[in-house]
This record gives structure tokens, C-alpha cells and sequence, in this order.
């Protein structure tokens, strides 16, 4: 382990004053690139639920014109308001590619892990800043090429966010741009991941040792690896992709394809299942990307807030590591019924009932962390605290799933789609948004208001529901995801397609749901109550800086002298006990 | 407990596959209950008006451990007792031919191309080069050694009940994905590679219908993979007969073979 490094007191003194460009836009610093990437984050996680709204509307009333908006959409996507099957399908694989990508991935690694991660490490920035903004920037760019390509002739990529060969090889539609945009996205995640285990490993404050770590900044760490160990084979994939399609290459596409009563007119000899297995390879470690920072949050919200130590707090980090590594191991699951054989599925299977095992150790971890607490229900501790049964259901859900004989009947059902976006969405994205209001104070220097936080948080967790409970009822009756007119083609289907208008229904409702947390967010930047450095009374170095933190980070010297969860301790004079302040004689 | 929701069962392994699923969701609820029981009681004891101060130390227990390892448990059976035996049967104790009835399912955008080998047991040879979609949308050689008496549909498969059915899967465009969801059966077809599915379904297509009491109820044959623009409609049926009607259909569909071309595609 290499020596930590001193934060210099007074450290931003040395610094001119810069210019509003390399301030704001170009900028170096870890906590304005950490809110560059919330921002396109939350922006991009917005225009996916408008994307998805619109896809709500066929599930619900399929072959009917969009009210209001229907003829805007032009006549090559909704002629007459009523959407065509072809741009059904791009809202569905822009949905999933913008949601994973450009939403969840930037606003909790991106945003909150370059926000957070230096603070907590007591870091005055990241090991490589330039680097940072060069990772910003080409997750901007890749933003800017997946939302331009809705603007294509032919549509944006329609082929499912997974883009399986030869469809995508084959598609007219913006398959290129997604290759494109989706090379920007990598790099920018590689670039990140860099970056995150330099500092994790570099920049810690004297005394920060690793069992003293905020379990945030495990999880990021975590994560950073998967990054960086798994994107590589995707993005050599989606170059192999790129130039199947510009190049006339064949390497996902076998001989003898016979495509619209034409002999495709391509060497051959390629094979479509290595995309599946480059793609998994990546995506089922992604799915720990999109969840380990969130159990992150989480963790630091519940410890907070029910003002005593996590409990478990080694057995949850050693968790946390077998969980990195297993997820490269199990990817295979996605694709039980490719034809797979006896062995194959065998290994497969048992190493995902065994990553299960240490998902539950955290998840317990975390509900009895709660025992013998003190517990304050303000706004981020009712997301987190959410985000614990949701995200339980999303990984109970998983089991059947994980267990290729069960998977049989339940494949690529709605069943799949209520499992991940139990993880994902009520999991995930409430634990997103209970960092947003924790962190809020650290970020602006004001809090946001409580009751329309809780104004957000209630109906959003009715209607979380209402959107994806019915979906696990669909799967089980069989209905196949990606169909664009709800199933209603089918008998079996049509049987549950009035669940449709009720999930439609509850996703609107979402939608207003999500009102208050806007006009919070906004209103609370210059209006909130005014924060101080300390709002939460927390133990975490991050609340030793000013609220605004300056460049630099720190007004003292950090030095670490205890755990993370110092809250509570017996005899103390307060309930907490911050991890850099000095013992008391 | 959820068969309810399932679409009416009528394979051989269909009903081991279901109770499979219900324990798994046994084991789900179990562990959700105790979670949430745990959660609310907890959200409830230790919230801070009646709780003022927290406990540093929290849980002494191991409970959680014997929980972890109960669950850890629990997987081990659900793999080595069901799920692990169950694939296998699926994938390598496949029936020898001879007593089955060996067809080919050839997927594509957005129909499926039903192949019986005909009266000899043998399939034809395929030519790429003779692929007509409206005439032959297959490539059948009808002049090669084994072709001359094959037989092909467009999304009507039929097949005896009580006998082993051996479903060989292609694709000629992109990958689909042949879902019988009465028979819990669901493999992908991928270009370039032949996989096969086996299954013996139970009960007849009359069968079902009474028993559904639904006089119009279909054995719906559904593409489970997004394949294109029409995934949603790619639709078709099985229908099970018994074994004298399997002949007699097979029959009728071998006489137009010989008889005038009118009635060929009148299937």
C-alpha cells in the first residue's frame, strides 16, 4: 500500500481565479465533474421515462393514436399518432441502453462516486483530473450520438439494449450510432474506472486505512473494477459489430442467411452467439455496476440514520469483493435456452445461486443494522429504507430465473423485465435518489425540503409498484417481453393484457409523482434551508469540509483516526463521532 | 400455489417444471415474510421517539448466519434435486428417433416453417439457391434422394399426443425463439446451428378444450426473442392429435403432394 498523501491546509489559496469555462465546463475538479454527470445523468434518466411513457401508451392502447403529442412524432414513427411496431421497438432498446448508460451508470458512479469518493477519502481531488474530464466529456459525447440518432432517417437502433447478432448486423435502422455512442460511453467508463482505483488506492487521508473505509467508497472501488475488467470485451464486440455493419465483416454472422427471401449477400462463418457471450460478459457485471454503489448509499444513509454502526460491517465489505468477482462468472444465465448443454448450465446456475448468497449477507446486514437503532425518518433515510424490500424482491426474483429449468417457462417473459427493474428502479433508483437528498447539503450548501421529499417518496413507492408487481403476473402467464402491442396478438397473452392499462396507468402517475422532487430540486438551490457543514450530524470525512466544498476540498488537515460508524458510542458526550476528529483525553 | 397463473400445462415435464417454480416462490415468500415481518417491527421499536438512543452494539445473535446458511441450503436442494436433473433430461435424454416423431422447425421474419421428413423418415436435402418465399420458403430439393415426399407448413405444426416429439430448430434470417408455453418449452433458434427440443405432450387439442371449457382454445406457438418489426405477431399453432388423426392428417397433406397443384397450399 503506498503512503497517503497530506491534504495541504489552505490548500485552494494557491489558486487564481479561473476563467467561467474551465470552471464550469472544462473543469478539473472532481465535484464540478461530479455534477456535470448528475445533471446529464438525471437528464437523460428523465428523457428514458418520457421514452418509456410513450411505450406504456401501445402496451395499453395498442393500435390507438397518442393523445396530445401523437402527431409530433412524424409520420416515419406514429403516422396518424398511432405507433408503428418499428418505433416501438427503438423506444424499447433506447429505453434500456439510455436508462443503463446514460442514467443510472453517470449519476452513481459518475456523479456520486467523483463527488463523494475524494471527500470521504479525505482527497483534495482525483489522482487524474484531466483524465476525469476527458471521462466527461465522452460520456457527453456518447449522449449527444444515442439522442441524435432518433434524428436518423431510418430511427434510432431498435434491436433490444442487448443488440443481439445477426438483427443488428442486419437492421437499417441507427445500429451504427448506437456502436458509436456506445464506444464513447465505454471509454468514458474505462477512463472513470482508471481513475477510481488510482485515487481509492493513492489518495486516502493519513490514517484512512481500508477497514476504515465508508462502505460507499468500497462499493465504488468494486465497481470501478467490473468497469474496468468488463467493458474491454464489449467494446471490442461493438467494434466487431460496427464493422459487420459498415464493413461487410461477418464476424457474428453465420453462412447461409436467408433475409427477405434474398441470400445475404456476406462471407459467413461468424457466429451469432459470441456477441451473446462478449455482451453478457460485460452486461451481468454491469447489473452489479448499476447496484453496488446504490447498496453504497444505502449504507451510508442507514448508518446515518439510525445512528449507530453498520452492523456486519467486515463481513459486509468481504461480501462486497466475492461479489465483484463472482459476477464475472455467471454472465452465461442470460442465455440458458441458446441451446445450452448439461455441463454449461450446471456451472452456470450453481455459480449464480452462489452469488446470491452474499447479496443476502448485505441485504440481513443492512435490516439489522437497523435493530437498536435510533431511527430518523427524514427523506433520504425513506429511500433507503425503500429501496431494502424493493430490492429484496428484485433479488428474490431473480431465483427462478437463475435456475435454468425454471427459466424455461419464464425466458425473456415480462417475468425477467418486473425482476431487473425491481433491482434497478425502485432498488437503485431509490437509493440514487436518497443520495441526492443526502448529499444535496454537501453540493450546495443548502438541505432540501422534507415534505416535498416525502411528497416524492410515497406515491413514487405506490406506484413503483403498481408499474412493476403486475409484470412478475404477466411473466407467469408467459407473455413474451418486446412485443409492441402488449400481447394482445396472442390468446395465452391477451388473457393478462388489461394489466397493461393499470401498469400504464401507474407509470403516468410516477411521472407526476416525480413533480415535487423537481421543483425541490430546483427551488432548494437558492431557497433551501441553509446547511452548514454537518446538516446530518454524520461521522463520514466528507462533512468535516465547507458546504459548498471549495477547490481543494478542505479548510484542515484530515487525519483519520477511527471507523467510518462511530455513532452512538457509550460514553461519548454526542451520538456520533467523526472519523478524522482528534481522540478526547 | 401459482398454477392459476400458468398457461393450461399439457407436456409430460410440464407439471415438474411448475412445482419446481412454486417451491422456488415458497422459498421467496418465506424469506420476504421474515425480511418484512423483521423490517416493519423494527421500523416501528426503534424509531427515534420511542428509541432515543441507539444501541451501539445492535444484534449479538448469529441468527442471520444460521439464516444465510439455511437459504445457501435451500439453493443447494432446489440445484441437486430439481433444477440440475431436470436440465439434463432435457438436453441429453432426447428419445431416439424411431420412437418419436422427428420434425424441423425453420424460423423467419416472422413465421414458422414447419418440415415433416414424410413418409421415408428422411428429410430432404436443402438448397439455398431454391428458396422461393412463396413457393418454397424452405429451399427443399424435391428431386434430391429424400425430398420427394417431404412435407412443409407455414405455422401449423401437428403432432401425435403420448409420443416423444423431437423439434430440430433453425433459422434462416435472425435469432427467434420457439416458445410453447402449454408445453414449457422455449428454445431460441439461431442461424447457422440446428438445436433440438424434446417433449411428449399429454393431452390433445380436443382435450384441452374441454377441459379449458373454451370450445376455441389453440396451442399458440409465440417468438420469445425481439426478431424484427413483427415479433409481436409472429404467431403460430400447435395442434395435438391423437394418433389416428396424426395419420390422417399427415395423409391428407401427402395426397396434395400427388394430387393437383391447386389444393397445395390449402392447409
Amino acid at each position: 500500500m503506498a503512503e497517503p498523501v497530506h491534504a495541504s491546509p489552505a490548500h485552494d489559496e494557491h489558486h487564481h481565479e479561473q476563467s467561467f469555462w474551465r470552471k464550469y465546463i472544462f473543469s478539473t475538479d472532481h465535484k464540478v465533474i461530479g455534477v456535470q454527470y448528475s445533471v446529464t445523468g438525471l437528464a437523460f434518466l428523465f428523457f428514458g421515462f418520457v421514452l418509456m411513457m410513450l411505450m406504456r401508451w401501445n402496451l395499453a392502447y395498442p393500435n390507438e393514436p397518442i393523445p396530445l403529442i401523437g402527431s409530433l412524432l412524424g409520420d416515419n414513427r406514429a403516422p396518424g399518432g398511432i405507433m408503428l411496431p418499428d418505433f416501438y421497438n427503438e423506444l424499447g432498446a433506447m429505453h434500456g441502453t439510455i436508462m443503463v448508460f446514460l442514467g443510472v451508470v453517470p449519476l452513481a458512479v459518475g456523479g456520486f462516486g467523483n463527488f463523494v469518493m475524494p471527500l470521504q477519502l479525505g482527497a483534495p481531488d482525483m489522482a487524474f483530473p484531466r483524465i476525469n474530464m476527458i471521462s466527461y466529456w465522452c460520456l457527453f459525447m456518447g449522449g449527444v450520438t444515442m439522442f441524435a440518432s432518433f434524428f436518423l432517417p431510418n430511427g434510432a437502433a431498435g434491436n433490444g439494449w442487448t443488440s443481439y447478432s445477426p438483427l443488428a448486423d442486419i437492421a437499417l435502422n441507427g445500429q451504427t450510432a448506437w456502436l458509436i455512442g456506445m464506444i464513447f460511453l465505454i471509454t468514458s467508463s474505462l477512463l472513470g474506472a482508471i481513475n477510481f482505483i488510482t485515487t481509492a488506492i493513492q489518495l486516502r487521508a493519513p490514517g484512512m486505512t481500508w477497514m476504515r473505509l465508508p462502505f460507499f467508497c468500497w462499493a465504488q472501488i468494486v465497481t470501478a473494477f467490473l468497469l474496468l475488467l468488463a467493458f474491454p470485451p464489449l467494446e471490442a464486440a461493438g467494434v466487431l459489430q460496427l464493422m459487420d455493419r459498415v464493413a461487410n465483416t461477418s464476424f457474428f454472422i453465420p453462412e447461409g442467411l436467408v433475409v427477405g427471401g434474398e441470400v445475404l449477400d456476406r462471407s459467413g462463418g461468424g457466429s451469432p452467439l459470441l456477441w451473446q457471450h462478449l455482451f453478457w460478459f460485460l452486461a451481468h457485471p454491469e447489473v452489479y455496476v448499476l447496484i453496488l454503489p446504490a447498496m453504497g448509499i444505502v449504507a451510508e444513509v442507514i448508518a446515518n440514520n439510525s445512528r449507530k454502526p453498520l452492523w456486519g460491517y467486515r463481513s459486509m465489505v468481504y461480501s462486497l469483493i466475492f461479489l465483484g468477482f463472482m459476477s464475472f462468472i455467471v454472465w452465461a444465465h442470460h442465455m440458458f435456452i441458446t441451446g445450452m448443454g448439461s455441463v454449461m448450465s450446471t456451472f452456470f446456475q450453481t455459480t449464480t445461486m452462489i452469488i446470491s448468497i452474499p447479496s443476502v449477507i448485505i441485504l440481513s446486514a443492512l435490516f439489522i443494522s437497523l435493530w437498536g437503532g435510533s431511527i430518523r425518518y427524514n427523506t433520504p433515510m425513506l429511500f433507503a429504507l425503500g429501496f431494502l424490500p424493493m430490492f429484496g424482491i428484485g433479488g428474490l426474483t431473480g431465483l427462478p430465473l437463475g435456475l435454468s429449468a425454471a427459466d424455461i417457462p419464464l425466458h425473456d417473459t415480462y417475468y425477467v423485465i418486473g425482476h431487473f427493474h425491481y433491482v434497478v428502479a425502485p432498488g437503485t433508483l431509490f437509493a440514487l435518489f436518497a443520495g441526492v437528498y443526502y448529499w444535496f447539503p454537501k453540493v450546495t450548501g443548502r438541505k432540501m425540503n422534507e415534505f416535498l421529499g416525502k411528497l416524492h417518496f410515497w406515491p413514487s413507492l405506490v406506484f413503483m409498484n403498481g408499474v412493476f408487481f403486475p409484470m412478475m403476473i404477466q411473466g407467469l402467464n408467459g407473455v413474451s417481453r418486446r412485443l409492441a402491442d402488449g400481447g394482445i396478438s396472442y390468446d395465452f397473452a391477451g388473457e393478462v393484457a388489461g394489466l397493461n392499462r393499470m401498469m400504464s396507468v401507474s407509470a403516468w402517475c410516477l411521472a407526476l409523482a416525480q413533480i415535487p422532487f423537481i421543483i425541490n430540486f430546483f427551488m432548494s438551490i437558492r431557497n433551501g434551508e441553509k446547511a452548514g457543514r454537518n446538516p446530518w450530524n454524520s461521522t463520514t470525512v466528507e462533512w468535516l469540509a465547507p458546504s459548498p466544498a471549495p477547490h481543494g476540498n478542505f479548510d484542515q488537515p484530515i487525519e483519520v483516526v477511527r471507523g467510518p460508524y462511530e455513532y452512538s458510542v457509550p460514553g461519548s458526550d454526542k451520538d456520533y463521532v467523526p472519523q478524522a476528529e482528534p481522540a478526547s483525553t | 400455489m401459482m398454477d392459476a397463473m400458468f398457461p393450461a400445462a399439457a407436456s409430460e415435464h410440464a407439471g415438474r417444471i411448475d412445482n419446481m417454480i412454486d417451491a422456488v416462490h415458497y422459498l421467496m415468500l418465506a424469506l420476504f415474510i421474515v425480511w418484512g415481518v423483521f423490517f416493519v417491527y423494527v421500523l416501528m421499536r426503534f424509531r427515534a421517539s420511542r428509541n432515543p438512543k441507539a444501541d451501539y452494539v445492535g444484534v449479538k445473535s448469529k441468527m442471520s448466519t444460521y439464516g444465510e446458511v439455511a437459504v445457501a441450503i435451500a439453493e443447494g436442494i432446489l440445484l441437486l434435486g430439481f433444477s440440475i436433473p431436470m436440465w439434463a433430461e432435457r438436453v441429453d435424454e432426447v428419445p431416439p428417433d424411431s420412437e418419436s416423431t422427428v420434425v424441423r422447425v425453420v424460423a423467419q421474419q416472422f413465421a414458422w416453417n414447419v418440415w415433416y421428413p414424410g413418409a421415408d423418415g428422411e428429410f430432404g436435402a436443402q438448397d439455398l439457391s431454391l428458396i422461393d418465399e412463396a413457393t418454397n420458403p424452405i429451399g427443399l430439393d424435391r428431386d434430391s434422394e429424400a425430398g420427394a415426399d417431404d412435407i412443409w407448413t407455414v405455422n401449423q405444426l401437428h403432432l401425435p399426443v403420448d409420443k416423444a416429439a423431437i423439434i430440430h430448430l433453425s433459422s434462416k434470417d435472425v435469432i427467434h425463439s420457439f416458445n410453447l408455453p402449454n408445453m414449457r418449452i422455449k428454445q431460441d433458434t439461431i442461424p447457422g446451428i440446428s438445436i433440438p427440443v424434446w417433449f411428449v405432450p399429454t393431452k390433445t387439442t380436443a382435450q384441452i378444450r374441454e377441459e379449458t371449457g373454451n370450445p376455441d382454445y389453440v396451442y399458440e406457438i409465440a417468438c420469445a426473442q425481439l426478431c424484427g418489426n413483427s415479433h409481436y405477431s409472429m404467431r403460430g399453432f400447435l395442434t395435438v392429435h391423437t394418433e389416428e388423426e396424426f395419420q390422417a392428417w399427415l395423409d391428407e397433406e401427402a395426397s396434395y403432394l400427388t394430387g393437383s397443384d391447386d389444393d397445395f397450399f390449402d392447409f
